[in-house]
This record gives C-alpha cells, structure tokens and sequence, in this order.
C-alpha cells in the first residue's frame, strides 16, 4: 500500500478504538481492509457524483428557470464513457479481489493443521497434539494455521472477523481456510451461515498467544493422546490394520508414506492423496480404488464419527512406516506384549 | 393455455361489429389471426418452463451419473429394455395419432379427428398402465429408495441369476440416487402425461360436438405442442435411465 | 392548458365542474363476482394491489419485531426458534409476497396492455389465474404461519431444511411453489402481449421503457422460476421420503442445492428490480419533460441485465468450497453485470440536464431511488469481488446491501409508480404535502436503518442473529430507531392514498402532462381501454407532438 505504514496504523487503530472498525489482528487483515477502503473510497465517489448530478441539474433546469426543455437524443460519447469507466473500475475490482481471494483461500506449505469440527451448536477445535477445545481456539503469533473444517451435520460457517477470513463448514467433506496471527489478544469467533435454533450461540473466543505461552498452553492442556496416536488405536480397532498391514501379500495398499503423494488408480487416472481423499476413501472406498487391488474394502459410512475420521487422518498422515502397524497385527495373533515403541514411528510433524 | 379455448356467450356481442367474428373470438384481439398467433407463442413459452423445470432434474441427473457410474450403470441395467422400449414406441404411436389429429382439425374432418384423439388417449394409458407395472416391480424388489431399500441385488447379483459385476456395498448404496432420479424424472413426466390425458378427455367431449370442425383448431393445435413436448422429454428419459452401459450383443 | 412556469407540471380541471367519468372500469359492472370473476386487467391489478398491501404490512410487522428484539443484545424478547421465524417469515412475505410481484402484478398489469394501444393482455383468464394463485401461495405461507411457523430462512439451505427441522417446511416449499407460478404465468402474459399485441405504428423503439424493463424480467421470471419450483420439489420430497439427493451420507450434494436455488434466486432479484426502474424511466422522462437520454441504451441495458443476471449465480456460494477457478468467472461476470445498471443510472442523471424540472413526490422518490440504488448496486461490487466478499459475506453488510437496492430501490420505485398512476387507476390526485412528507420521512429512516449496518457488517455481526455482542448495540439502536421511522413513512401513504379516494382533486386524463398512451384517455379508463385502437405515429416521450395535440384540442373544442 502505498500509505505510510505508521499512518496506515493509526488510521486504523483509530478507526478500531471508535468501536466502528475491527481489528487488523492478521497477516492478510491489512491488505483486506485496503481493497476496502478502495471500494468504501469509489462508493462514497460514485453516490457523490451521481447526487451532484442531481443536484446540480436540479437547481440550473427547475422548472422555474428553464420552462422550455431541449429535447436530446442521447449521445454515443457518454454512453461509451460512462459503461467503460466503470467497467473498469469493477475490473480493478475483480482482479485485486481475485488475488486476494487466492492468498486467503490457498495455504502456505508450511501451515500448521488445527482441525475443526462444527456441529449444532458449538465449534470443536482439535489441535494435532490431542488438545481440544469447545467454542474457543488458541493459537500462536507468527506461524500459518491451517483450519480444516467439516461439520457434523448442517453447513455452518467459521468467521473470525478480525483476521478477515471466513469459510463454510460443510457436511461430507472437508474445507480449509488459512491466517497468521499477528497481534496477540482475544478475538471474536461467529458462525455465519444459519444452522438453527442456537445459531446466535454458535460463537466463541480465539485467544492469540506469543509462541512460547502458546507452547506452555499446549503442554498445560494436553490430556490424553494426540490426534495420531487416537487414529493409530482406531485403525487396530476397527480392523484397518488386517488388510492395510504393509506385506506383500496384502489386501489392501500400504499407507506408509501415501499421504501427500501421486496415487494411480485402477482406471488410469491419478488423485493426490490428501485428507479429502482419506477421508473419503474410509466413508466411500469403491469410488477411487488404487490400481492393482479389488474393490473389496467395506464401507465405515455411520461407524465412525467425523473426530474419528480425523484421528485417522492424522494418523495415516503421520504414517511413516508399517513397523508399528505389523507390530500390533503380531500382537493381535500372539499372547505377547507389544516391544516398546521405536522413536521414529511417533512424529507429529505434518508432512507436506 | 386456456385462452383461446371459447366459450359462445359472444356471438351476440359481435352482431353490431362490421366484421364477421367467429364465436371463439377473444374481444381484446383485433383479428383471429392475432389470437391464434398469441395463443401458438403462448403455448411455446410455456414448453420453455417445463424445459427448464425437467432442467434441474437433468442436471442432478449428469452430476450424480458422473460421481457414480458403477452404481448408475447397475441399476439402469435392472430397468427393462423391452418394457421401455415398447413404451417409447407407443409414446411415438400416441404422437403419431395427435399429429394425424390436428391435421384432421385443420381439414375439418370431425370422425377423423375424434377417432385420432381417441386412440392418442388410449396410447397414453397403455403407457401409463406399462409404468404402473414397472414401479410395482421396483416396489416388489425393495428398490424404492428410502429405508426400505435393498442393496443385495447389487452386491450379489450371482445370488440372483444376473450376469453383473458385483458392487462394493458403498457404491451400491448410490443406486438409490439413481432410483430416486429414475421415480422423480418419470414420475414427473407420468403427471403430466396424466394431465395430459385429463385434457384430452374433455378436448375429445368438445371434438365430438364439433367445436373443432369448423376451422377453429387453436385448441387441439396447441395441446399437440404440449403432447410431443410430453413425448420428447420421454426420448430423452428413456436412454438416460434405460439404456446406461447396455451392450446389446451380450 | 398548461399552467403559469410556477414548480409544478400538475394541470387539473376546473374542481367544480370536473368529475370522474360516469362509465369507467370500476362502474362498468357492479357486484362482488364481477371483481372475483374479472378478466379485465386493470381490475385484476387492482385486486393484486390489495393483496400485495396487505402482505406487506404482514412482512413489515415481522420486521419490526426483528429490529425490536435487536434493540438489545440478550436475546430477551423471543426464543430463538420465534426469531428464526420471524425472519424467515419476513424474508419468504416479502420477496416471494410483495417484491417480485409489487410493481409487474399491480403497475405491470394496469398500464401494459394501454401503453401498448391494446385493450387487454393476450391471456386475461390466465392473468386471473395468476392472481389466484399468488392467494393460494399466500394462504399457505399464512398457514404455515398460523400452524406455527417456519425457520428455514427464506433461503431453504440444505441439509438444514431437509433433517433438521420439524417445523412446516413443506406448507412453506409448496405456498412459494405456487406463488412461482403465478410469477410463471404474469411473465408469459406479458411477453406474449409485448411480443403480438402492440397497435399499429408501435415499434419496439416506439414502446416505453416501462414496457421494455417488464419485458426483460418476465424473461426472468419463464426462465427462471421453474428451476426454484423443481428444487422446491426435490427437497419436499427429500424431507418426506428421505432420499437422499442432497445428503452427503447417502451420496447427495448439498451444494447441488445452493447451485439449483440460487439459479433462480438470483435472477430473482433483477426480476425485483428491473419493473422498478421502468417506472423510473417514466416518472424522470415526465417531471423533465425531456425523452429519456440514450433510450435505446436503457432498453437494451435492461434486457443485458436480464441476459447477464443469468450467469452469475454462484457469486452467492464464494466462500462455500466451490473451485477458484470458478469462483473466477463467476466473479468476473458480476462484475459485468454492474455495469448496466450504471448505464442507467447516467442516463436517468442526464435526462435531467436541460429539462425542465418538477418536483413532486414521484419525482422526489425517484431522486431517492438514484441516490439509494447507486450505494446499494456499489456495495453490491464490494460482494462480488472475491477477497471481499470472504470477510462480508454471511454478515450484515449483506443485509444493509439488499435492503439498499430492494428497499431503497425497489420499494421507492414502487412507491413512485402508485403515486404516479394513482391519478390514472383511481382518477383522483393524492395529498401532495402530505405525501412529500411520506416520501422525505421514508428517505431519512431508510437510511438511519441500514447505514449503520454496512458498519456492523464490516465489523463482522453475522445475519440472523438473535443476539450479539454487546459492542454492537449503539449500532443496533440506531438501526431500530431508524425503522421506526420507516414505519411511520410507510403507514402514511396508506392513509392518505385511502383519503384520496373519497376526498382527493379531480385528475382529469392528463394531470402530469405526460405523453404515454394511458394519459392520453380518461381517468380512470374505459373497460375497454380504448374506443377505437391508436396509431402509434410518434416516437415514445414526445414532448413536441403532445404539445401540438394539447393545442388542438383547445383549438378545436372552443
């Protein structure tokens, strides 16, 4: 922008404390409120114009002062002027607001992932460490955030006015929206699309942190097993592990290693493997079958919850190697105590 | 639609005019010709609604047909052929009959016409009749989507003497996509096959008290528009539902 | 017979020897049944002018009880589920009840086939048949009302309306269903008779613009409504038979859904608006006494509106997980489909530029229409463009948009064209003090109701809340205060248009000095319009030719 960044700053701080501005509390949040100000800047021009116009007009050929009108046909200068300039005008328009649209809607690789679930009539955020929380979200300054969102039951729509974003949270698949907090405080969380009764309740609070208290937060809060580790106990449980166990003879393909990669599927095409297509592949499985294997997997549609799908999703994501895999297969068939765990077959870190 | 279709109170209201006007003839229209032109472009822009109201059918129908095809092509394939085969053939016949008809109006032939209108109709019940059995069948089969619906048919096709690849139980379960389109698309089209055929009823009474025989034919003219208008939305079911993946020599 | 230059064009008859003509469309036939019965459209016009007043008044109520709850930010006036239906009804009662059919059904109906030099619509039995199932479609969504109400929003978003709701969701889907054909059948009308039924010498560039944008959006109104009326259907039956074309755990789309309903609903909204700015036209061309500028400009802005309007439906489901490159093109076509009505706004501006202007309450809420119309159709650019629209989507910036060009527009247009013909419908002049001052108070209310919600949108309040944060409520307040005065705005007109019709002057055929063919008979008119059909033999706005014909006729008459 070509303000000064100082000015800029006290505009809006100014504009804020009038409790008529929100707060410019993300990375993207100045550049939202510039296209703004923009549109605000040709609203104010154009009705200005427009109600000069009238005015002027009105005064110089009332009836009184001009009793005799001329009448005029028209003329193809004007009508050119006045569809080209604002045709570009609106063109400015589309084309920042396209850019912007992409830089919101297309995450950074190294985003980190917080999982979140709506349903009637409360926000479930799920942090990758196993931390949860309800109606509220804490994140840190500084670092991308991805949110992958999916809603239990009607569309809902995750807002955070202050940091600009916004998406739909949609029944049967995933949505994704990205921020970095820039300014740590508290900030409001909406949901924007009607879902019912308590729709008006469906709000909450996103606490911004420094990185080092949103570290000690993570640790003060961790109470039980991490979203992978709860995927890995399910993936036993339901029976995952039976065909998808990484040996060559086995039913199904190994999820080592799939996520983030190329799949071939048995009709030629290639999918990306990503957490939509995880997610599907459990609730869907004959759709998109991997090349080289029968269509024989069974479908978990109404056996598992979306928390569920997503402790399994992490778990496949994080999925490094089939040790641990055939190691609880082994178990399974014998009476022995599984081996303690190896440290490779833990990481959290997101693959990209 | 009705529009054009007279009542004869005016008769009398049209002596002191200097023209002869005919006793369908609409007051607020200048000349006949005008009211038929009316009561033809009329008829038109209404076909265009029910196209775009068949629109959104067709539409879930490509999109679901293309997410799905496994499930599309199992399910069309328990559709009978020869069923709907014959059913287009009569739907054609019952065309044929409607056109033979507006042309028998236009030539003033009344028996003709009456006869034409009686055997559109009797085409149009058998094609009712046919669907009737065909829905009974889906009920029998438990392929009526809802809570009622039964995959087995498409997962164990062996089980029941068909020559079919199995389906995955998930795949299979969007066959009730494809059944619900199948009973909405039709079923939507029987409705206005059976209005259709109510018209008829009362447009055959009127043809036989000749109302139709002295040159007036914008009735029977424009409900011709809306039978093959009927019977093309069926030429475009019947491949759609009936025929997905058909290999004839098989 | 024109007036000394004072600042008004009204030129009435001699008050005490003038009266309303004996034999007209209202004493030509006497009786209930004769009104219930009729295929004359002018009376059928009136019957729909009734109706339409009447739902009004119901929507409003509804409104008045959102703004109301809103006055504080605990949700202490109603439960949730009363305020869910509050709006829904408001929403459903005034898009469906009183936008789309306000100005084509009451104005549309009434001067159409006169403007043309016909004596009626192509259809008159079906113009009835439209105006019974417009109370058939309002009965229902009474009904639902009276049997508890819905709360789908008007929107009907799946899977909400179809799972998980037990309110009558189907008595709702069916009344609009209905109501869409009567929308349906008034749109063929209209073509039919534009398209066959003008008099001799009445070219297209000879119609008046009126009938032009009535054209365009009964266009809209045949193309468009069949798709609502099928989606309709599909979630009736979904709701009924549990199929699940719309649910994801059953294979279904819910975003087939907002594709299928905002097909329509979009276009939707030009059909709301295109009417109103044909009597924009009308009302700017006489109070200047100038033909509209760019008249062939304005008549083929209208039908790009009505083309374009088709093409730009997914710019209401950006931030629902349809593809970018999607979201691309469909932004992009918005932005076209700004630039029409732009087109016409500059040219109604330059009408005025060497006219000779009055201004009396038409005019005056036309003057309120350019001005509120250009922030709404401006913000409305805010929303279409991409990165924008993310951060207002869903919130009340949305509401203060449509409420800018469906109140502030559509509404003041309509409020124009009743005051406008109401000389010609009833052959009486309206209270012109009194109704300046409706027209000035509605302005002010207007706008204390819904500037400050652009502010609480961009703040980030969402719509259809029930509560909110307490940070909110000065806004809010303001907001309230303002619809108070709008609805002092609106009962006004009712009372002194009701005044009117016993107490107010006499019109005389032409009060306005306007040239279209409906001034140019008998106030009100003659059952059959016209006693002999007119020769179109001059241009749409002819100023010079009334002139000369308004000379004649004092000539020849003494």
């Amino acid at each position: 922008m070509g303000l000064s960044p100082v000015l800029w700053q006290f505009l809006v701080h100014w504009l804020h404390a009038s409790a008529l501005f929100p707060a410019e509390a993300s990375g993207i949040a100045p550049y939202v409120d510039a296209l703004y100000f923009f549109l605000v800047a040709m609203t104010i021009f154009g009705t200005t114009f427009v109600a000069i116009l009238l005015l002027v007009f009105s005064v110089r050929y009332r009836r009184e002062k001009n009793p005799v009108a001329t009448q005029i046909e028209g003329s193809t200068l004007l009508e050119a002027t006045w569809t080209i300039i604002p045709l570009a005008i609106f063109l400015v328009t589309f084309v920042w607001g396209a850019l912007l649209y992409f830089r919101i809607y297309d995450p950074p690789a190294n985003a980190m992932n917080i999982y979140i679930v709506g349903k009637q009539w409360m926000w479930k955020a799920e942090h990758p460490g196993g931390q949860h929380e309800i109606n509220a979200l804490h994140v840190p300054t500084g670092k991308p955030i991805q949110l992958t969102m999916i809603s239990q039951d009607v569309f809902h729509s995750f807002s955070i006015p202050d940091f600009r974003i916004k998406r739909e949270v949609i029944p049967g698949r995933y949505s994704t929206v990205w921020f970095e907090a820039t300014q740590v405080g508290t900030y409001h969380l909406f949901c924007t699309q009607y879902c019912g009764t308590q729709h008006s309740g469906m709000i909450g609070e996103v606490t911004v942190m420094t990185p080092g208290d949103y570290k000690k937060w993570l640790e003060q809060s961790n109470s039980g097993q991490s979203l992978a580790q709860n995927g890995e106990r399910l993936f036993a449980s339901m029976g995952c592990n039976s065909c998808h166990n990484g040996t060559a003879a086995a039913r199904g393909p190994s999820l080592a290693g799939v996520y983030g990669s190329k799949l071939t599927l048995t009709d030629g095409r290639q999918i990306l493997v990503d957490d939509a297509y995880l997610r599907n592949a459990i609730l869907n499985p004959s759709e998109h079958v991997t090349a080289g294997f029968a269509p024989i997997m069974p479908t978990y549609q109404g056996q598992i919850s979306e928390d569920g799908l997503i402790d399994l999703v992490e778990f496949v994501k994080n999925m490094q190697s089939n040790y641990r895999v055939q190691q609880t297969l082994v178990t399974a068939t014998s009476g022995e105590a599984a081996p303690t765990t190896p440290s490779e077959g833990t990481t959290e870190t997101v693959k990209p | 639609m009705d529009s054009a279709l007279a009542t004869t109170d005016h008769a009398d209201v049209h002596a002191e005019h200097d023209h002869v006007a005919l006793p369908q003839h609409r007051h607020h229209f200048e000349t006949e010709e005008q009211q038929r032109e009316a009561g033809s472009f009329g008829m038109w822009l209404f076909l265009l609604t029910e196209i775009m109201f068949f629109g959104g059918l067709f539409f879930a129908y490509l999109l679901y047909r293309n997410w799905y095809y496994p499930a599309f092509a199992a399910a069309s394939n328990q559709l009978s052929v020869p069923l709907g085969a014959f059913n287009t053939a009569v739907l054609i016949s019952s065309g044929f009959c409607m056109a033979v008809g507006v042309w028998a109006a236009e030539m003033r032939r009344k028996s003709l016409l009456v006869f034409m209108l009686v055997l559109t109709t009797f085409f149009g019940l058998i094609f009712l009749g046919v669907k009737y059995d065909e829905y009974h069948e889906k009920y029998e089969l438990h392929h009526i989507p809802g809570d009622s619906f039964n995959i087995s048919m498409f997962t164990n096709p062996a089980g029941y003497g068909i020559k079919e690849e199995p389906l995955a139980p998930d795949m299979a379960q969007k066959a009730q996509i494809f059944f619900f389109l199948y009973f909405a698309m039709t079923g939507m089209h029987a409705l206005h096959m059976i209005i259709g055929i109510v018209l008829l009823f009362w447009l055959t009474w009127r043809a036989h008290r000749g109302d139709f025989s002295s040159g007036y034919v914008a009735p029977i003219e424009n409900f011709g528009l809306y039978w093959h208008f009927v019977d093309i939305v069926w030429l475009f079911l019947f491949p759609l539902l009936y025929l997905i993946n058909r290999h004839p020599l098989h | 017979m024109s007036a000394a230059i004072g600042n008004t064009i009204v030129s009435l008859p001699d008050q005490s020897t003038a009266q309303i003509p004996k034999r007209n469309y209202i004493t030509n036939e006497h009786g209930l049944l004769s009104w219930l019965l009729t295929g004359d459209h002018k009376r059928i016009a009136i019957l729909y002018l009734i109706s339409i007043t009447f739902f009004f008044f119901i929507g409003g109520a509804f409104a008045g009880l959102i703004r109301l709850e809103l006055l504080t930010p605990q949700p202490d006036l109603v439960a949730a589920d009363t305020y869910n239906k509050f709006f829904t009804m408001h929403g459903i009662i005034m898009v469906f009840l009183f936008l789309v059919p306000s100005v084509p059904a009451t104005l549309g109906n009434f001067l159409i086939p006169i403007m043309l030099g016909a004596k009626d619509l192509a259809f008159p039995k079906i113009n009835l048949l439209s105006w019974y199932l417009y109370l058939v479609g309002g009965g229902l969504t009474l009904g639902a009302l009276v049997l508890g109400g819905v709360d789908t929003g008007w929107t009907f978003t799946t899977p909400l309306s179809t799972h998980y709701l037990n309110t009558h969701v189907i008595t709702a889907a069916t009344a609009i269903f209905i109501a869409g054909f009567s929308s349906i059948f008034t749109g063929l009308n209209f073509i039919v008779t534009i398209h066959r039924m003008r008099c001799p010498g009445m070219t297209w560039f000879r119609m008046p613009l009126f009938v032009w944008s009535h054209y365009a959006a009964s266009l809209l109104m045949v193309l468009g409504t069949p798709v609502l009326a099928i989606t309709l259907v599909l979630v009736a039956l979904e709701r009924l038979f549990g199929i699940g074309v719309f649910d994801p755990a059953k294979g279904g789309d819910p975003l087939l859904f907002q594709h299928l309903f905002w097909f329509y609903s979009h276009p939707a909204v030009y059909i709301m608006i295109l009417p109103g700015m044909g009597v924009i036209s009308e009302v700017i061309s006489t109070f200047s006494r100038k033909r509209v500028f760019g008249y062939t400009a304005v008549a083929f802005s209208s039908v790009a509106i009505a083309l374009f309007g088709f093409f730009v439906w997914e710019h209401h489901m950006f931030i629902m997980g349809v593809s970018n490159y999607s979201a691309l093109v469909f932004s992009l076509l918005t932005m076209l489909v700004a630039v029409p009505s732009a087109i016409k706004i500059f040219n109604w501006a330059f009408t005025l530029q060497k006219g000779s202007i009055t201004f009396e309450t038409p005019m005056l809420y036309a003057f309120g229409f350019m001005g509120l119309f250009t922030i709404g159709g401006l913000t409305g650019v805010f929303l279409g463009s991409l990165g924008m629209d993310i951060h207002l989507t869903e919130t009340y910036f949305i509401v203060a948009h449509f409420h800018f060009v469906m109140v502030g527009g559509m509404l003041m247009a309509f409020l124009a064209g009743v005051h406008f013909w109401w000389p010609k419908m009833t052959g009486r002049m309206y209270p012109e003090s009194l109704s300046k001052l409706a027209a000035v108070t509605t302005f002010i209310g207007f706008n204390l109701t819904f500037l400050p919600q652009f502010i609480l949108g961009y703040l980030g309040m969402p719509r259809r809340y029930h509560a909110y944060p307490p940070e909110f409520q000065v806004l809010n307040v303001l907001s309230t205060a303002g619809a108070t005065v709008l609805g002092v705005g609106y009962m006004l007109p009712m009372l002194y248009l009701a005044w009117s019709l016993k107490y107010g002057a006499i019109a005389g055929d032409n009060p306005w000095q306007a040239t279209g063919l409906e001034w140019q008979i008998q106030s009100p008119p003659l059952t059959e319009n016209f006693i002999e059909i007119p020769i179109m033999d001059h241009e749409a706005y002819d100023y010079e030719w009334l002139e000369n014909k308004t000379k004649n006729e004092v000539t020849t008459v003494g």
